[in-house]
């Protein structure tokens, strides 16, 4: 299968500091890589380099064919590659279904006036989560009311609804408690299922073997090593992670 | 019991409403509501208040204020009388149309410097438009010569007082405006992004919404809105004054929150605002008509903000607890 997104020759300099030196991956359709790596590793650099935050000092990344290297965030969205933050970007006083359209809101109009169409985005927000079997109990309430998990189901259903090609996932389990950190793991299957390349960013060893067809280990920088997860295990990614390559 | 607590400015409008009937009876004898008089007092006194606080309303909504409206008001109101002025008032409409378009230019110009400020220097929207609230206010009795500025102008003069159906023109104006604002909060995209824009900046930023383009334009609805209040002033008292609106400006802020807006944004309706600023203009004419010291007015609008504090603040405990 040829790969959807390619990352060669990544680097990237701030300053003095060469916080990426020279990272090449790639990633599959339907595939969930996991970026692991102790804070500092150089994770976050990588992904905001791919989602157009930052621009590579050398190197280009090439998405579904065409070159992503120097496109604006924004671009980079629309080329079909969704980043979901730790913070999760979401409007907390607004209902799902605007939180699935925000920036794209349906309209439909009213004696030739556009309007909002908020009963249209409801429903389509419904449609979309029960997809990733989650069921909204109130559709019309603000999205505080939510569960981590379903919050973070939200911000997920956004990249799906919007049919992204790839989904970058920032420690999407790091603020949430042990039944909702299994919720968003069955979304990321679920995700897989649907032919959706993932890149995941984690340090909890669980999460990583839970969900990882591939695991990319960085250290200060660079790859340190490549595994599968059923050639591996927890010590050896650690060893990985602390810099000791083999 | 949610829905209930977002009631409670419905139901205190309620409560005052009937408090001064009560009272009207009881002392004279007479109607304190079913007056027709008294309705067009009061709507005309809430209107004043409203032109200020629509566009605040939206501002604040977005999670920051607007305290230059009170001098945006002054401002056009001054410049208006000062085009009748020189101009002359013999060309009749046509003079004073172009008067309360210069007068509402004035303001837009205040409005677009307080959302550059906000949005260009990223600063905190309390400071920055305290800046412009000074500038606009020096501004105004720079060109007011320091004095008030008396025009003598039927049309003006009819435009202030003048009545539609028996609707006193400027609560025709603050209805008319009140829709409009309620629609762009209700209705559009703008309207969305303004609440997701007090509730998390991040949201809209990462959504592809120029957020910088989005602060200018609700300064300068605000600046509109409290424009519009000062072209009316002029009309109303045959004279532009630079301090026009200084003594409603916080009954405009109160208006805002006593009708469910919150400092920190995200939250408030137009609807909302609307009520606040009746139940602000019942408590003044009531108060009035009751024949107490009117200064009893401040310290019972005093009263009601505190109490649309408290309110607030028990009902985000209640509603955290209840979900």
């Amino acid at each position: 299968m040829t790969a959807i997104l390619t990352a060669t020759g990544l680097k990237k300099r701030f300053g003095g500091i060469e916080a990426v030196k020279d990272v090449n991956f790639e990633v599959h359709p339907g595939e969930c890589v996991v970026l692991a790596g102790d804070n500092g590793a150089g994770k976050s650099t990588i992904i905001k380099m791919i989602s157009g935050v930052y621009q590579p000092t050398e190197g280009t990344v090439t998405f579904d064919g065409e070159t992503l290297t120097g496109k604006s965030p924004e671009a980079v969205r629309r080329s079909g590659i969704e980043t979901i933050y730790q913070d999760l970007a979401l409007a907390d006083n607004l209902d799902a279904g605007l939180n699935l359209y925000l920036g794209r809101e349906k309209m439909t109009k009213v004696l030739g006036i556009p309007v909002l169409d908020r009963k249209a985005m409801r429903n389509a927000a419904v449609e979309v989560l029960k997809s990733l079997g989650i069921v909204v109990p109130d559709p019309t309430a603000p999205v505080r009311d939510m569960s981590g998990g379903q919050r973070q189901a939200i911000a997920i259903a956004r990249a799906i609804h919007w049919q992204a090609k790839l989904v970058i996932l920032d420690e999407p389990t790091a603020a949430l408690g042990v039944p909702e950190q299994r919720e968003v793991m069955a979304l990321i299957e679920r995700l897989k299922k649907k032919g959706v390349a993932i890149i995941l960013i984690s340090h909890n060893l669980p999460d990583i073997f839970a969900a990882a067809d591939r695991i990319i280990v960085l250290a200060r920088g660079v790859i340190g090593g490549e595994r599968r997860p059923s050639e591996t295990n927890d010590e050896e990614i650690v060893r990985l992670m602390m810099g000791a390559t083999l | 019991m949610k829905s209930l607590l977002n009631a409670w400015s419905w139901l205190f409008l309620v409560l005052i409403l009937g408090f001064f009937e009560i009272y009207a009876r009881m002392e004279t004898g007479q109607t304190f509501l079913f007056r027709i008089y008294n309705i067009q007092s009061i709507s005309v006194a809430a209107s004043q208040i409203l032109l200020l606080s629509l566009g605040l309303t939206l501002v604040v909504v977005a999670g920051h204020i607007d305290l230059s409206i009170a001098f945006s008001t002054g401002l056009a109101a001054v410049v208006m009388a000062l085009v009748i002025r020189i101009i002359g008032p013999e060309s009749g409409w046509l003079v004073v149309i172009l008067a309360m378009a210069a007068g509402l230019l004035s303001a837009v110009i205040v409005g677009l410097v307080n959302g550059w400020l906000v949005a260009q220097l990223n600063g905190p929207s309390f400071i920055g438009t305290l800046g412009t609230f000074g500038i606009a206010r020096g501004v105004a009795l720079i060109v007011a010569g320091g004095a008030t500025v008396s025009i003598r102008s039927e049309e003006a003069r009819s435009f202030g007082n003048g009545e539609i159906l028996g609707i006193p023109v400027p609560v025709l104006l603050a209805l008319v405006l009140a829709a409009a604002c309620h629609f762009i909060l209700t209705y559009t995209k703008f309207g969305v992004h303004t609440y997701a824009l007090g509730a998390n900046r991040a949201s809209v930023e990462r959504a592809g919404v120029d957020v910088k383009k989005h602060l200018v334009m609700l300064f300068v609805i605000s600046a509109i809105t409290a424009g519009v209040g000062g072209l009316v002033y002029t009309g109303r008292f045959s004279a532009g004054a630079a301090n026009a609106s200084e003594p409603i400006l916080l009954y405009a802020v109160a208006a805002v929150f006593i009708g469910g807006a919150s400092l920190t944004g995200g939250q408030g309706t137009v609807i909302g605002t609307v009520i606040g600023a009746f139940i602000i203009a019942v408590i003044q004419f009531g108060l009035v008509f009751s024949g107490l010291p009117p200064y009893w007015q401040f310290v019972a609008v005093g009263l009601v903000i505190i109490v649309a504090v408290l309110v607030d603040q028990s009902r985000d405990k209640l509603t955290g607890k209840l979900s």
